[in-house]
């Protein structure tokens, strides 16, 4: 076979494949979209579900999902950047450092399930949490946090070297100069890591069927004390994610309309997780012309 | 040892095992500008940056001798390296301003060590773009992004930054080497004017550079010290044939 025949049929099949993916990925969506657009609704996203009539909707559900990423991101991203920066500009190279690596990158590949029953047994039950948004968040910083921590490791590893010297030679502290020149520096990159990171803790489901529960109280949306139990900002209360409200109705759903409701709750949640996505470029984006804007 | 100069005595610089600096002593004068030379390399880099301890940066790199500034051995453990960089300025090869403004990219360094009155720290930014030639060209944009100055711009405004902390000592890598020729000539120009208030230390891969601005030139090779002298002698009459060989483009 001649070279130019072999790198035609290379170039085939290469081709072939990206195509395959693509579509997968436009398949997948489109099924999902069309599935469940016309289910989705004002009404939809803002009413309660129903358990036996038709016509319920996935607004408490919603709203755990995004107040349980808010919760979570408050844990992961103060722990995550603290450890990406130690790790980054204080570690020396040694073992010790080789095996907190090592550790984060365990930690991260966790099958989730695992995570949750790690979570029921030792978090709701052994510290008594209860099934609680508190117990969800934690379960879900053990993904989230060693994300975080490669996020900012490699987002500071890649200021260059130039900028940190030059401030080093002004004579600033070390610390200044990475909270002043290297983090403004690497900012956009953690940025749209953490977006990005958001996207799996939104769409997660099997840690969070034994830690956040599976069902909600009734949430009464014109009290905003956190400490009452029916408040929507009450982290201790049991709160079931759009993720988890997915997988329980098709499940166990007794509505007659559960499928057309998971079917909408599944468009939503892939909108949401794609807004995530497109936010990042374009935050990302923005922030580097910004810096580079006149350039 | 002269009053604002500085003196390395049996300087060396290991990177693990190896040897890029072997037992370099030589003194810099204030009010002089000294030119490093040599192949790549050869070791002068290295040199430089172990100057202001920069090299403490770089995990495996150990530095043994003395560094003589204003009476303290600044390579003593004891020392306060952060204090100490502010005495001795340094320019790198390629302009590396902050993502900042221009004014900020200047009043950085002296607003950390203390000064915050608005009034002092214009002053500063002012007389430090003087210095460094830059004022007339940026004074109706100081609040814009140093990015979007030319890249002898930046580099000027790097000279100026480094100004701006009151050093007595400038170290400078290469920094003309990423410049076009106009732009070169205006930091030659600028490292002549700066002679007359601070001691410069400057590498350089440019021969013709290095007899153009320097009062002394010293000869690097394979992390030795060949000779230093003064330039004039450098150029026309060394005492080394290696030098000789070196300048005349016989080697390097």
């Amino acid at each position: 076979m001649s070279a130019k025949l072999a790198n035609r049929i290379a170039t085939v099949v290469i081709i072939a494949m990206a195509l395959f993916i693509v579509a997968i990925l436009v398949g997948l969506l489109g099924y999902i979209l069309i599935r469940g657009l016309g289910h989705v609704s004002f009404d939809f996203l803002t009413s309660v579900p129903q358990t036996i009539r038709a016509g319920g909707g996935i607004g408490p559900q919603l709203f755990n999902s995004l107040f349980l990423l808010v919760l979570t991101l408050l844990i992961t991203v103060p722990l995550g950047v603290g450890a990406g920066i130690y790790m980054s500009e204080y570690a020396k190279a040694n073992r010790f450092t080789d095996f907190i690596r090592l550790v984060v990158e365990v930690l991260s590949s966790f099958p989730s399930i695992v995570v949750g029953l790690f979570g029921l047994l030792v978090l709701v039950q052994f510290f008594g949490l209860g099934y609680s948004l508190f117990a969800g968040a934690l379960a879900l910083t053990v993904f989230n946090l060693p994300l975080m921590v490669r996020i900012t490791e490699q987002a500071i590893r890649s200021v260059p070297k130039e900028q940190k010297e030059a401030s080093l030679a002004l004579g600033l502290s070390r610390w200044k100069t990475i909270t002043s020149i290297m983090l403004p520096i690497a900012m956009p990159n953690i940025l749209t890591g953490t977006i990005l990171a958001s996207g799996r803790v939104f769409g997660e489901a099997a840690a969070l069927l034994f830690t956040a529960g599976m069902s909600s109280p009734r949430l009464d949306f014109t009290n905003w004390n956190p400490f009452s139990p029916n408040s929507p900002l009450n982290p201790f209360r049991p709160a079931e994610t759009l993720a988890v409200h997915i997988w329980k109705i098709n499940s166990e759903g007794l509505a007659p309309d559960a499928a057309e409701i998971a079917a909408g709750a599944s468009a939503v949640l892939v909108i949401v997780v794609l807004l995530f996505n497109f936010t990042a470029r374009f935050i990302g984006g923005y922030i580097h012309r910004k810096f580079t804007a006149s350039k | 040892m002269s009053d604002n100069g500085l003196s390395a005595r049996d300087l060396s610089v290991y990177y693990g095992n190896k040897q890029a600096v072997k037992d370099i002593s030589l003194d810099f004068a204030a009010r002089e500008v000294t030119a490093l030379i040599g192949p790549s390399g050869c070791g002068k880099s290295t040199f430089l940056r172990s100057l202001n301890r920069m090299n403490d940066l770089i995990g495996g790199a150990r530095i043994t001798g003395e560094i003589w500034i204003e009476g303290q051995n600044i390579n003593d453990p004891s020392v306060d390296v952060v204090l100490l960089r502010q005495k001795i300025g340094m320019v790198w090869q390629r302009p590396n301003p902050f993502h900042k403004s221009i004014y900020e990219n200047i009043a950085f360094g002296p607003r950390y060590h203390g000064i915050k009155n608005k009034k002092e720290l214009d002053g500063i930014v002012e007389s430090s773009l003087r210095k460094a030639a830059l004022w007339e060209e940026t004074k109706d944009r100081l609040h814009q992004s140093a990015l979007a100055l030319s890249g002898g711009q930046q580099q000027r405004l790097c000279i100026a930054r480094s100004l701006a902390v009151k050093p007595s000592i400038i170290l400078m890598d290469e920094p003309a080497s990423a410049l076009d020729p106009v732009s070169t000539a205006k930091i030659e120009e600028l490292i002549a004017e700066l002679k007359r208030d601070y001691c410069i230390i400057i590498v350089t891969h440019n021969m013709h550079q290095a007899a153009r601005i320097s009062d002394k030139t010293a000869f690097f090779y394979m992390g030795e010290l060949v000779e230093c002298d003064d330039t004039q002698k450098m150029f026309t009459n060394p005492s080394k044939k290696q030098t000789d060989d070196y300048i005349s483009g016989r080697f390097g």
